[in-house]
């Protein structure tokens, strides 16, 4: 008698075998778990480009100071003293002109209309200098020109440009005390700034009427410069402020949004796993039960239980694991790269990001799809072993 | 109905088949049930609006700032009976994560408008006599352990007090809730008055956030909405009105077309499901086919047959729909108390119709074409084939 | 002599399998009188079968006529053949065909199902058929849990509960053991000399034949033999 694994591998190729003649019952369990698999891939590839847009936006040797207290840029609120402040702190590196590279900016929204839409959306204006682009090296302007300073002019990121109307170059946008012309589009490798406009903060903030900075950011000589940065800052008993690495600032504003479409794709998938698995045993036993006389017979030769049981999971698995492949797939084809903005409650704007699906993701879907198999060929697979042969070869 | 015996009896042929397969089907129902729910929630907050309220913000978004002023030119206009200015305070309670919204609010003018909103009177007088007092919702007086009488600290995220500091202490001084349990979710809310705000923050005195109107006839809403703009255009501060609902309605579509979202899972869902049970079914009727050619034999016409198998696959999905629905009241309210905002979850009686109206689409789809099968059946081919 | 019940002209039966044309019964007449008992005989191929099915309303003939307690039954649509089945004609097969889910009582009850009968009508039409066939105490069998005489004893009642015009046999003994077999074939005697049914039976069973009154023997699709027992 052959070895156990050759008797696994021989019996498992006849099943797998004999999978055509079975195909309906066969692609019950394929079409299920695909199904399952492509939802779950879908929803946490949300999540992820989600997470991603906001995490890959900033470097650790950017800092973002807020007024202390605050949790968001939207909220805080630094007086022109508090940002000489942080100009003045030590750590803060110069730029080409000799002077600290450290901007105070205004963050505001103003409502604009999706592309197709009336309603109006949340969409993040940042007051800004044209010194931006050297604070932020990894924005720039791919068409039209910068704003000129102290001129309602407005430059729109590309992912804003893409997702709202009238944000092409020559458009006119509300953004405070009548309309401003769009002269430009710039890209920040898909970070979360390319769902912003940005204007001049001095024209902001006539046309809003404010005095105040939101925000400052600020250029550090190296990452590890921020530590006393931020202590210098925080115990200086004029001010009230806090600093944060950009990344972390960032990467915090994602954190509920984040949480919820990952708890949603993580249930639907539980939810919708389970209904499978039950579709998978249904499948399984009747896979079983039709060729209980073929299994009969091979344990009346002499294979081995063991073999036997081996070979009913593999099955399941080779089935299961091809609709987690395919459901990936049709995840990947239909979802990879679709860009969708929603409103990030907790900066109260609007973030556009792609749907991601990442290989980790396809990989997680599988490795769901083949517990979901695992299962339901085991109970199948033990009934087929239990079986007595006597009674197994006199059914038919 | 006499072939009831029949049908019931014939779902039993394969116990653990049947079983699972309810299982799966009443699995998805349970799924349909919460996600409709949520889509429910998030939907009737934009339905059920006042009518006969007016919200004023600032033209270009409602993050901007409107001086005080406009309250009285908004109230002077005819047609107009009360306005109530508001602010949003920004703060959170301990933690970050603990989000409820907080408003600051003329306190008189805003409960006079909103009916909606009930609590015992005197709690309310002292809203109205105590300066530094705040009532909650019931929902998150339960959720934190509030009662009247505490002090409750909560931190500014948007508005530090005047010399700086960042924690505002509130007298607890009424818990409210809501005529129909249903808006829970929709005020799920602190409330503060709105000249104690305004006087103890460091900046912005002398301004609201936004203010809400109550029109006499809400037929003149919008003509009302369109005269307040009309008053403010061309000044410094131009307004943006409209009525509440149509203001929810549009925030709700910035979250982006959640309808959308979730039917496309639940389509993604019933495919599987149909699948599933599609094959099921097949096996079925296939292993019956003797079966049904006796009764053809014994005189049971083509289209009995037919409804036989089409009944057998309606009863299955009828129970497990009902099932599954059963399953999704049970899990919804501990659900609902972890979601901030959505604990007015419940399932309502339009979902169970939808429900009821999906599987019987479902049996039809998945039992008719072995039913038709079965129907056309030869019953000589088929008693030969034993 | 009491009229013909069965009457058959002409009638012949063909298939087609891709090009060929095979036919199974040549034209053939054949006269059954009410009360009698006729076991119908031959090798296998012979299209005993076939003519079973005609004279019960089971297929069509592909030309002549089929004429069955005065109905010209080749004329029906195969709705209206349905319900002619289900008032004329019980059917009893070799291997019992009842409905392993339901209990005894209720595979007998299955005919009456489409009758406009109450409950308690069925039930008592049920009662009275199992008692004739002697399974009064097994009612609430399944067939799973009855012997095999006992299976086709329950089947017999269900062919005879809905008082058909004929009962058609298609080898009622041939899964069962000698003494069973008698058994039941004393049973459908009985159902002929006493309750005056008209049977009409398939049987490969010499032995069998000597229970009929008539016994009818074919060869490819011909008659060939009638006679009558004493």
């Amino acid at each position: 008698m052959a070895s156990s694994l050759q008797q696994v591998i021989s019996v498992t190729a006849m099943n797998i075998r004999s999978i055509p003649s079975r195909l309906g019952t066969s692609l019950v369990i394929v079409v299920g778990i695909a199904g399952v698999v492509g939802v779950m891939v879908a929803l946490l590839s949300m999540a992820k480009g989600f997470e991603l847009t906001l995490a890959s936006t900033g470097r650790d040797d950017r800092a973002i100071i807020m007024r202390g207290g605050s949790n968001d840029e939207l909220s805080s609120v630094l007086v022109r003293e508090q940002a000489q402040v942080v100009l003045d702190a030590p750590g803060v590196a110069k730029g080409s002109d000799g002077k600290p590279l450290a901007i105070g900016e205004l963050f505001m929204i103003t409502d604009v209309a999706k592309r197709g839409a009336t309603s109006p959306n949340n969409v993040v204006v940042r007051g800004t200098t044209a010194r931006v682009f050297e604070l932020r090296p990894e924005a720039k302007i791919v068409e039209g020109r910068m704003f000129t300073p102290g001129v309602r002019e407005v430059v729109a990121g590309r992912s804003a440009q893409r997702q709202f109307a009238g944000l092409n170059i020559g458009d006119k946008v509300d953004v405070r005390d009548g309309p401003w012309t769009v002269v430009g589009v710039f890209e920040s490798k898909g970070d979360v700034h390319e769902s912003e406009i940005w204007v001049d903060v001095d024209a902001l903030m006539t046309a809003s009427r404010r005095g105040a900075y939101n925000t400052v950011t600020a250029q550090l000589t190296s990452a590890d410069a921020f530590q006393g940065f931020k202590d210098a800052l925080t115990s200086d008993p004029r001010v009230t402020i806090q600093a944060q690495r950009e990344p972390e600032y960032y990467a915090s504003r994602s954190e509920t949004l984040n949480k919820m479409i990952t708890v949603l794709g993580y249930s639907v998938a539980i939810i919708m796993g389970i209904g499978a698995l039950f579709g998978a045993l249904n499948t399984m036993y009747a896979a079983v039960a039709t060729r209980s006389v073929e299994i009969a017979t091979l344990r009346a030769i002499g294979f081995g239980n063991g073999p036997v049981v081996i070979s009913v999971i593999l099955e399941s698995l080779v089935l299961a694991a091809a609709g987690g492949i395919i459901g990936g797939a049709v995840a990947y084809l239909f979802f990879n790269g679709y860009t969708v903005s929603t409103l990030n409650m907790q900066t109260f704007s609007q973030v556009a990001f792609q749907f991601r699906v990442t290989p980790d993701l396809l990989w997680k879907g599988v490795i769901w799809a083949c517990s979901i198999g695992l299962i339901g060929g085991l109970f199948p697979s033990i009934r087929a072993a239990r079986v007595p042969i006597v009674d197994a070869l006199r059914s038919s | 109905m006499k072939y009831f015996p029949l049908i019931w009896a014939a779902l039993g042929r394969r116990k653990p088949r049947t079983i699972l397969t309810g299982l799966s089907i009443a699995i998805a129902f349970l799924l349909y049930g919460m996600l409709n729910a949520v889509n429910v929630a998030f939907n009737y907050g934009a339905e059920m609006s006042g009518v006969d309220r007016l919200v004023t913000t600032g033209r270009y978004s409602i993050t901007q700032i409107l001086p005080y002023g406009h309250a009285h030119q908004i109230r002077s206009l005819p047609g107009v009976t009360s306005v109530a200015a508001s602010d949003w305070f920004g703060g959170y309670y301990q933690d970050q994560r603990n989000f409820f919204p907080q408003f600051a609010v003329e306190q008189e003018e805003y409960l006079g408008m909103y009916p909606e909103i009930v609590l015992p009177e005197q709690e309310k007088q002292a809203f109205f006599t105590t300066r530094t007092g705040a009532l909650v919702a019931k929902t998150l007086a339960d959720r934190y352990h509030w009662k009247v009488g505490d002090k409750i600290p909560m931190q500014a995220g948007i508005w530090p007090l005047k010399g700086g500091g960042n924690v505002w202490t509130f007298d607890l001084v009424g818990i409210f809730d809501t005529a129909n349990p249903k808006d829970r979710g929709q005020y799920e809310m602190m409330l503060i008055r709105h000249d104690y705000f305004d006087e103890a923050r460091q900046f912005g005195t002398g301004t609201a956030g936004w203010y809400v109107s109550k029109v006499k006839h809400p037929s003149e809403a919008g003509t009302l909405a369109k005269l307040i703009d009309n008053t403010f255009a061309n000044s410094p501060n131009e307004t943006r009105t409209d009525t509440e609902k149509a203001f929810n309605q549009s925030f709700m579509k910035q979250l982006g077309d959640i309808g959308l979202i979730i039917s496309s899972i639940l389509g993604a869902v019933f495919f599987t499901l149909l699948f599933l049970t599609g094959n099921t079914m097949m096996q079925s009727v296939r292993e019956r086919i003797p079966e049904l050619a006796v009764l053809k034999t014994l005189g049971y016409t083509d289209p009995l047959i037919l409804a036989l198998v089409l009944g057998e696959a309606l009863l299955l999905t009828l129970i497990s729909a009902l099932l599954g629905l059963a399953m999704a009241t049970m899990v919804l309210p501990s659900l609902a108390s972890q979601l901030p905002g959505l604990s007015g979850l419940t399932i309502t009686l339009p979902t169970i119709y939808g429900a009821l109206g999906v599987a019987v689409l479902l049996s039809f789809i998945v039992g008719l074409p072995p039913a038709l099968r079965a129907m056309r059946l030869n019953i000589v081919d088929a008693l030969m084939g034993h | 002599m009491s009229e013909a019940i069965v009457s058959l002209r002409g009638v012949t039966k063909n298939y087609t399998r891709g090009k060929q044309k095979i036919e199974v019964l040549q034209p053939l007449d054949l006269q059954i009188s009410q009360g009698d008992f006729l076991a119908l005989m031959g090798p296998s191929g012979s299209g005993k079968t076939t003519l079973l099915n005609l004279i019960g309303g089971l297929d069509q003939p592909s030309s002549g006529e089929v004429n069955v307690g005065g109905q010209r039954i080749d004329q029906l649509s195969s709705r209206a053949l349905a319900q002619w089945r289900s008032h004329h004609v019980g059917f009893v097969f070799q291997f019992y065909n009842l409905l392993g889910v339901l209990s005894a009582e209720k595979n007998v009850e299955l005919p009456l199902l489409l009758t406009s009968l109450s409950k308690a009508q069925r039930a008592k039409h049920v009662a009275t058929a199992l008692e004739i066939v002697g399974l009064g105490d097994r009612a609430k069998h399944k067939p799973s849990e009855l012997s095999g005489g006992q299976a086709q004893r329950v089947a017999i009642a269900r062919a005879l509960v809905a008082d058909p015009t004929l009962l058609v046999c298609d080898e009622p003994t041939g899964d069962l053991d000698r003494k069973t077999a008698d058994e039941i074939l004393g049973l459908l005697q009985t159902l002929n000399r006493e309750h005056g049914k008209t049977i009409v039976m398939v049987t490969h069973d010499p032995k069998a034949a000597e229970y009929a009154t008539h016994q009818l023997h074919m060869d490819k699709g011909r008659l060939i033999e009638q006679s009558a027992n004493a």
